[in-house]
C-alpha cells in the first residue's frame, strides 16, 4: 500500500498504519533535539504541489522534509480551472520530468492526487483533496490519541461538525475504525453525507447522545462560506447545538480529550477557553504533524529509486 | 437495377415478429423480399452466414458537434462511427454552435450529411431559441426543413410554463419533445450519483430525486397538454416507475435508456475516471436493474446512445470540471448484447429497442425489413470477440469507459439504402 504513495487511509491496512505510527515515534525524537536535522533524505527532492492555498499543512510538510535534509520545493500553481492555464496533469508531468522523489499534492477537488499519481513515477502524498481524504491529518490524530490515551482499540471517538464537506472526517473515520475504535459522527443533517453509515460509523444529530461515553471529541472547522448558505440558519444556532464548550463536554467521559484540525473558529465550533487549554490537545496535533509527515516522507521518498533503476 | 442479396443469415425483424433463417433482397435501395433461398442473379451478395440480419439501428440521441465543435466530432466522423456500430439513422441533438434553432442550421446539417455521412442524419431541433428556455423555436419551419423532434437536452427547461407551451405547440407539428429530465436546482454541482459512492469519493452528489421530480412534472404537463413527451436517457428506478404508471393512464410518454445506464453502476467512478462522468450520472445497481426491467416490459421504448464526444484535454481535468458524457455509437451493440446473454431480454426485444420501437417514437419509416422499406440493414456477428480501442475508432474523441475492454458481438456489415457503407474488414466506405 505504502509503496505507491499515500492517497488515502481507505487504502491502508492496519499493519501499514502501525508501521507509520512506529516510524513517527522515532521521528518525533529528532524534533526534540537541539539540532533538529538528520541526513536521512539528503539528495532527495520533495515537491509540495499545492493547488489550494494552505499555510499550515504546507509548512508542516516543508519542515518535515527539511528536518530529514531533503530539498523541498514549494510549487503553488494558480487554480487551473479558474485561470484556464495549464492542466493539472500537464503540471504534474512537468514536475515529474524534474525527477522528484516525492510529490505532495493538495487540491480543492476530490480525486486529483489519484489522477496525478496515475501518471507520475514519483510517489504521491495526498495533502488533502476536496471532501475526500487528508491522510496525514488522520495519522497525526491517531498518534496524538495514542500519546494521550495509550491505545486506540476500544475507544469511542466522536467527530462533530460538517462531515459532508470534510476530508479530515473521512480520513479519521477510516483511520480510527481500522485501528479498532468506535467512531461516531454528529452534526446537523444538512452537513451529514448521504448514507454515512456506509463508512462504518454511527450518525447522530444530538450532540449529547453522540458525546455520551466518548473518549475523544474531535471538532471540525465550519467553513464560513457555508454558514450563510442553505446548510445552516445561523452561526449562533450551530454554535448552540454543536459548538463544544466545557458544559457540553460533560456529556463525554471525564477524561475525554478534545481535538481540532485547525484553524479554529473560536466560539463557533470550539469555545475560546477550550481552544487554549486542556483537555484540548490541538498544539500536540500540530507538533505531531511534523513528526508524522517526516515518517511518511521517510517511508516514501527514502526508498530505493525508481523503476528505471530497479530495471537496470 | 441495383440488387443486393444478404444471404444465409438469421433475420430478426421484430416489426413483423420475424425471426428465421432467410435471405434479404434489396433493389434500388428498398427491401423487395425476405425469404429462404432467394434468387441471387445479378445481385451483389453479402454473406451473412452465422450472423443476425436486422434492420439498421436508429439512435434517438447523439451529439455530432457539427457545426461549431468539429474538434470533438463532425458529421463525417460521427456518421462513420454510427456505420461501424450498425446505426443507419442518427438523430443529432441541437446543442451545436450555432444552436440548431433555425431552419438554416437544420438545412446545413442535412446538407453536410448528404455529402459527408455514410448514414442518415436526422436533426433534432432546439425547443427554445438558443436553448435558453425563453422563446419557442419556429417548430413548423424546422419540421419543414427536416427536424424530427425538439429538445433543449441538457439545458432542461426549468420554467414549467415554458415547458407546457413547448409540449402544447409541438402537437401542431406532430413531433415529440425529448427532454433531459433533471431538476437543475436540485442537481446543483452534483457530479456523481448521490449515495455511498459520492459519500466515499467526497464528490458532490446528484440525487435520483432530481430526475424523478422532473419526469413527474413533465408527465403532468404531457397529461394536460396532450403533447408527446419523450424522456431521454432514463437513469433511475423512480423514473421508470413514473413512466410505467403514466402509460397505464394513457399519457403520451415514451422513454429511452443508454447502454451505459444499462450496463454500468456508479461504482465505476470509484477511481475518479472522468470517462465515467455522465449526465445523468451512473446510478446504483437497483436503478440499473429497474432500467433493464423497463426495457424488458416495454416501459422504455428505445436504447439510445447519448453519444457525447469530448476531446482528451477536456476530459483530463479535475472530476468536477470535466464535461459529462461518453462515446456510444461504436460500443452500443456489444454492450447491450450482454442483456441477451444474461437473459434479461430476448434477441427480438433487444433488436426492437434499437430499430422498430425507436422508429415509432420519432415517427420514422425505417427500423423494419418489410417489402418497400428502406434497405437499411445491420449484419451482426453476436459471438465475435474484439478489443475496443477508441484511438482506432471512427469518432474523433476517445472518451469511453470501455476503452481497452474485450467486447463480445460486433457489427460486420452495415447497409444504407441497399449500399454497403461499412464492413468490418474494409472499414467505412464513403458514399
Amino acid at each position: 500500500m505504502m509503496g505507491r504513495g499515500l492517497l488515502g487511509i481507505e487504502d491502508l491496512g492496519r499493519e501499514d498504519i502501525e508501521l507509520i505510527l512506529d516510524t513517527a515515534d522515532h521521528m518525533k525524537e529528532i524534533g526534540e533535539r537541539d539540532v533538529k536535522k538528520v541526513p536521512t533524505l539528503r539528495g532527495r527532492t520533495i515537491i509540495n504541489l499545492f493547488f489550494e492555498p494552505s499555510t499550515r499543512t504546507r509548512t508542516s510538510f516543508e519542515i518535515a522534509g527539511k528536518r530529514l535534509s531533503a530539498d523541498v520545493v514549494n510549487f503553488s500553481p494558480s487554480d487551473s480551472s479558474l485561470s484556464k492555464s495549464e492542466s493539472i496533469l500537464d503540471t504534474a508531468k512537468t514536475l515529474d520530468a524534474m525527477d522528484p522523489d516525492a510529490v505532495v499534492v493538495r487540491h480543492r477537488v476530490a480525486g486529483v492526487p489519484k489522477r496525478i499519481a496515475d501518471v507520475l513515477d514519483a510517489p504521491v502524498i495526498n495533502a488533502g483533496d476536496g471532501a475526500h481524504e487528508h491522510p496525514t491529518q488522520a495519522l497525526l490524530d491517531l498518534m496524538t490519541v495514542v500519546e494521550n490515551k495509550g491505545r486506540i482499540d476500544g475507544l469511542t471517538v466522536t467527530i462533530v461538525g460538517d462531515i459532508a464537506h470534510s476530508r479530515v472526517a473521512r480520513s479519521n473515520v477510516y483511520a480510527f475504525t481500522k485501528m479498532g475504535a468506535e467512531v461516531r459522527v454528529a452534526g446537523p443533517p444538512t452537513m451529514m453525507p448521504v448514507e454515512v453509515e456506509c463508512l462504518g460509523v454511527k450518525a447522530f444529530t444530538s450532540l449529547r447522545e453522540a458525546l455520551d461515553g466518548a473518549d475523544v471529541v474531535m471538532a471540525l472547522r465550519i467553513q464560513r462560506e457555508r454558514l450563510a448558505g442553505s446548510m445552516l440558519p445561523s452561526v449562533r444556532e450551530y454554535s448552540a447545538s454543536f459548538g463544544i464548550d466545557r458544559a457540553k463536554l460533560r456529556f463525554a467521559k471525564d477524561d475525554a480529550i478534545v481535538m481540532h484540525p485547525g484553524p479554529v473558529n473560536r466560539g463557533v465550533e470550539l469555545s475560546h477557553d477550550l481552544t487554549d487549554h486542556r483537555p484540548s490537545v490541538i498544539l500536540d496535533q500540530v507538533r505531531n504533524g511534523v513528526a508524522m509527515r517526516m515518517a511518511v516522507l521517510y517511508l516514501l521518498a527514502g526508498r530505493k529509486r525508481s523503476r528505471t533503476e530497479e530495471a537496470s | 437495377m441495383a440488387r443486393v442479396l444478404i444471404r444465409g443469415g438469421r433475420v430478426i425483424d421484430p416489426a413483423v415478429d420475424r425471426d428465421e433463417m432467410a435471405d434479404v433482397l434489396i433493389e434500388d435501395g428498398h427491401v423487395v423480399a425476405v425469404d429462404a433461398a432467394l434468387d441471387a442473379r445479378d445481385a451483389e451478395v453479402v454473406d451473412a452466414s452465422g450472423c443476425w440480419v436486422t434492420p439498421g439501428f436508429i439512435d434517438l440521441h447523439a451529439h455530432l458537434r457539427e457545426p461549431g465543435q468539429e474538434y470533438k466530432e463532425d458529421i463525417a466522423s460521427g456518421g462513420s462511427a454510427g456505420a461501424a456500430g450498425g446505426f443507419t439513422s442518427i438523430c443529432c441533438m441541437a446543442n451545436t454552435d450555432p444552436v440548431n434553432d433555425d431552419p438554416a442550421v437544420t438545412e446545413y446539417i442535412l446538407d453536410r450529411a448528404r455529402h459527408d455521412s455514410p448514414v442518415k442524419i436526422l436533426p433534432i431541433a432546439a425547443a427554445t431559441k438558443g436553448l435558453e428556455g425563453r422563446v419557442m423555436t419556429e417548430m413548423a419551419a424546422l419540421v419543414e426543413a427536416g427536424a424530427v423532434a425538439f429538445s433543449d437536452d441538457g439545458r432542461t427547461i426549468m420554467d414549467s410554463d415554458m415547458q407546457r407551451r413547448v409540449l402544447e405547440y409541438s402537437k401542431m407539428v406532430g413531433r415529440p419533445v425529448s427532454v433531459h429530465a433533471e431538476d437543475l436546482t436540485l442537481v446543483r454541482d452534483g457530479v456523481v450519483n448521490e449515495g455511498p459512492v459520492s459519500t466515499r469519493l467526497g464528490l458532490p452528489g446528484n440525487p435520483s430525486a432530481a430526475e424523478t421530480i422532473n419526469v413527474s412534472r413533465d408527465i403532468h404537463l404531457a397529461e394536460i397538454t396532450g403533447g408527446h413527451l419523450h424522456i431521454g436517457h432514463v437513469s433511475t428506478a423512480g423514473a421508470v416507475a413514473l413512466i410505467r404508471e403514466a402509460r397505464v393512464r394513457g399519457i403520451h410518454v415514451t422513454g429511452e435508456v443508454t447502454p451505459h445506464h444499462l450496463a454500468l453502476t456508479d461504482a465505476e467512478t470509484m477511481g475518479y475516471d472522468t470517462n465515467t462522468k455522465m449526465a445523468p450520472p451512473l446510478r446504483s445497481a437497483a436503478d440499473v436493474a429497474a432500467c433493464i426491467g423497463g426495457l424488458a416490459d416495454g416501459t422504455l421504448d428505445a436504447i439510445a446512445t447519448d453519444h457525447a464526444p469530448h476531446a482528451v484535454h477536456e476530459k483530463e481535468v479535475e472530476f468536477t470540471e470535466a464535461p459529462p458524457g461518453v462515446l456510444g455509437l461504436e460500443t452500443a451493440l456489444p454492450v447491450v448484447l450482454g442483456l441477451v446473454r444474461d437473459r434479461h431480454l430476448s434477441e427480438a426485444q433487444l433488436i426492437a429497442s434499437l430499430t422498430c420501437n425507436a422508429a415509432r417514437v420519432f415517427h420514422l419509416e425505417t427500423g423494419r425489413l418489410t417489402r418497400g422499406a428502406p434497405g437499411d440493414v445491420a449484419v451482426i456477428d453476436p459471438e465475435r470477440r474484439w478489443t475496443y480501442d477508441p484511438t482506432k475508432g471512427y469518432s474523433k474523441s476517445r472518451n469511453s469507459p470501455w476503452a481497452g475492454q474485450e467486447m463480445i458481438g460486433r457489427v460486420v456489415t452495415t447497409l444504407v439504402d441497399g449500399q454497403v457503407v461499412y464492413h468490418v474488414d474494409r472499414g467505412v466506405l464513403r458514399p
